[in-house]
């Protein structure tokens, strides 16, 4: 689960991760108290939204006065914010943080992640802060400094030093910078954070470390445990029918595509996206209805795909293991009949009770295509929309 | 022969007393699986399946029955702890079906588990099956038949596919190994290999992955160094947007890495036999006999 950078922000002071002083608005009325109660001549008002690249999209701005920070949270607020992470259509801008401004002496970056390679938390951190880490890679990867930690010591001095010596901290900075690493570290581990991204992580006139930015990725597994961040999910940066989904415990992401799939299991689900691709058709969405998809399963599924108007056609692709195929099929023509559906349906199944499974879609007298295999299916998918 | 279950497996199973742990308990042994214990903490002394006894710990199961095999069937929030206990127990094969570990608790057990005689299959996959001599996981057993092609897959229904696919043609499979769809796993790719490789009767393997992380590619330079039979490949996930967790949790595009494209490369350039197509697997694998 992602969160706001104001969201990540609280969890840092949790840990005693120093970040800038800021207040969250949600109007351009709250903004000259805001800038006025941080105080510092330059106030930075930042868009609160769901994705990087929020400056070069005109997101982030700096104000001289209270008055100029009231301007600026009136323009971003209820803009559309597009960036590289957000695709053509933008966010909506619901809520600014307006934050202290500071004298910067040096930009860099730092972040922790789960790496797969060696199934521990990895740290990467490099000199080139504001940059894309992507594009340091790329171009400059000698840039990027990495450290994998060992789950049974964690982060010890040593290791916070190394870090930032690596990094050319010198002086007073580098006895902030230790700390600094070692208890971003626990943050990460105490909350359960997939990815944590500062950038920039900042050196100040003065030799202070502060967080600028951050973005907190949670494990979605481990949010049950975690009742307080729980609280951090905002439904207004989420699909409505990926939540409308996710209420449904069907696991959806909606795509361009006007060939809506209903399949069971990750892998198939996505294998079956592909050859809709291969067979000339663009899918609509992922559905995966997992192992116990039942009448009411099927039903929500429908709604939901039916419910982007691109969807043209639907293509249900089960293997049947677990799920069976009566069950699937006994589930598939009530829901029809239910919500009336009037877009062709192409259905391939196969696996346990598949026989018993046709002869419910045979003797339903409703107007199911019939898939022999993935290929077929999805060949008879595409065809039916032409 | 087979990989890593035959005949000779003594399975016990962790939440015996859940719904889905009975349920697939009770389909493994209908298979033929020898199951000889349950573990369920506090509910010692009981018995299950008219004759199945349950245990308190893994520990005490294993020294009253023998097991060598453990299938997991506990809560994800419990999960890792379960693993935990086996290997502790000395159990030499781990299998863990369970969905949604929190990533943190893999850390943990990986780092425990490295060091341990235990091997981890999962969390999150279906579990294994050498057909015709030992079932140990929720997969339907129907669709497989005795054979020759050794199977090794992140995906539970997309492995189906590919079975159900071979099945149609007449050819079997010697073992077929889901080795789970998280980030952090016990049993890569590359150990499996290894297995396949050194098993007689494995004749060709098919190798069936999906976006996120770079397993396939160091399964595929594994491949070309060390691998002499025939190997099949699949990627799943090449419509698949950036960014976005398809279902399972490892299937993730980040910063660029991890896409299907990139994956299909590297295999091809090792003498993987890529299909674009999952409609292809069975046909494919079939050429290579």
């Amino acid at each position: 689960m992602n969160i706001h950078e104001y969201q990540g922000k609280e969890l840092f002071r949790k840990y005693n991760v120093p970040v800038p002083n800021g207040i969250l608005i949600h109007d351009k009325s709250e903004a000259v108290r805001a800038a006025e109660e941080i105080g510092t001549p330059v106030v930075v008002v930042k868009a609160q939204i769901h994705a990087g690249g929020r400056g070069k999209g005109g997101g982030v701005k700096l104000a001289k006065s209270p008055q100029e920070a009231e301007q600026h949270a009136g323009d971003i607020l209820g803009m559309t914010l597009v960036t590289h992470q957000t695709g053509p259509a933008g966010r909506l801008v619901r809520k600014v943080l307006i934050e202290e401004g500071m004298e910067i002496a040096r930009e860099l970056y730092i972040s922790l992640l789960i790496d797969r390679q060696t199934s521990r938390v990895m740290i990467m951190a490099s000199e080139a802060g504001g940059m894309e880490i992507e594009e340091v890679a790329a171009e400059t990867p000698e840039k990027i400094i990495t450290e994998v930690i060992n789950p049974v010591v964690g982060v010890k001095p040593y290791l916070a030093r190394k870090i930032a010596f690596a990094l050319n901290i010198k002086g007073e900075a580098l006895k902030k910078a230790v700390p600094f690493i070692m208890n971003l570290y626990q943050c990460f581990v105490k909350e359960d954070l997939s990815m944590l991204e500062i950038n920039p992580l900042v050196i100040t006139g003065d030799d202070g470390v502060l967080a600028l930015d951050a973005k907190i990725d949670i494990d979605d597994n481990a949010l049950a445990r975690h009742k307080d961040t729980q609280e951090f999910r905002d439904l207004d940066e989420e699909d409505p029918n990926e939540i409308e989904a996710s209420k449904h415990n069907l696991n959806y992401i909606q795509l361009d595509g006007n060939i809506g799939c209903m399949v069971n299991g990750a892998g198939l689900a996505m294998a079956t996206m592909d050859i809709i691709k291969h067979s000339g058709g663009e899918p609509a969405n992922f559905l995966d209805v997992g192992g116990g998809a039942n009448e009411e399963q099927i039903e929500n599924a429908f709604r939901i795909l039916v419910s982007d108007k691109k969807v043209k056609a639907i293509l249900i692709n089960i293997f049947g293991g677990i799920l069976r195929c009566d069950i699937l099929a006994a589930g598939v023509v009530a829901a029809t009949k239910k919500i009336n559906l009037q877009i062709p349906v192409v259905i391939r199944m196969e696996g346990t009770n598949m026989a018993e499974g046709h002869q419910i879609l045979k003797d339903s007298g409703l107007n199911f295509i019939i898939g022999q295999g993935m290929k077929d299916a999805a060949k008879k998918a595409v065809q039916a929309i032409q | 022969m087979s990989i890593l279950v035959d005949e000779k497996t003594r399975l016990l199973v962790q939440g015996i007393t859940g719904r889905e742990g009975l349920f697939h308990a009770g389909q493994c042994r209908e298979y033929g699986t020898h199951l000889v214990a349950g573990v369920t903490p506090g509910k010692g002394g009981q018995t299950v399946m008219d004759d199945v006894p349950v245990f308190n710990t893994v520990k005490q199961a294993v020294d009253k029955t023998q097991a060598n095999a453990t299938m997991i069937f506990v809560p994800p929030a419990f999960a890792a702890d379960a693993i935990l206990e086996a290997a502790d127990a000395g159990v030499p094969l781990i299998i863990c079906i369970s969905e949604g570990i929190p990533v943190y608790d893999m850390v943990e057990v990986y780092d425990y588990i490295k060091d341990s005689g235990s091997r981890l299959i999962g969390p999150n996959c279906p579990g294994i099956i050498s057909p015709g001599k030992c079932k140990i996981g929720i997969m339907p057993a129907h669709i497989h038949k005795k054979g020759n092609v050794g199977i090794i897959s992140r995906s539970g229904t997309l492995t189906y596919e590919a079975v159900g696919q071979l099945t149609a043609l007449g050819i079997g499979q010697s073992t077929c190994v889901g080795i789970g769809g998280d980030p952090i796993i016990g049993t890569r790719y590359i150990d499996t290999l290894k297995l396949f490789q050194r098993d007689r009767t494995t004749k060709a393997i098919c190798l069936i992955g999906e976006i996120g992380g770079t397993a396939e590619e160091e399964a595929a330079y594994f491949i070309k160094k060390n691998i002499t039979k025939p190997v099949v490949g699949f990627i799943a996930g090449q419509t698949a947007p950036p960014g976005r967790r398809m279902g399972h949790a490892g299937a993730i595009i980040s910063g660029g890495q991890g896409t299907a494209e990139s994956k299909m490369k590297v295999m091809k350039k090792c003498g993987i036999k890529v299909v674009k197509s999952p409609a292809d697997l069975g046909k494919t694998i079939a050429r290579c006999l």
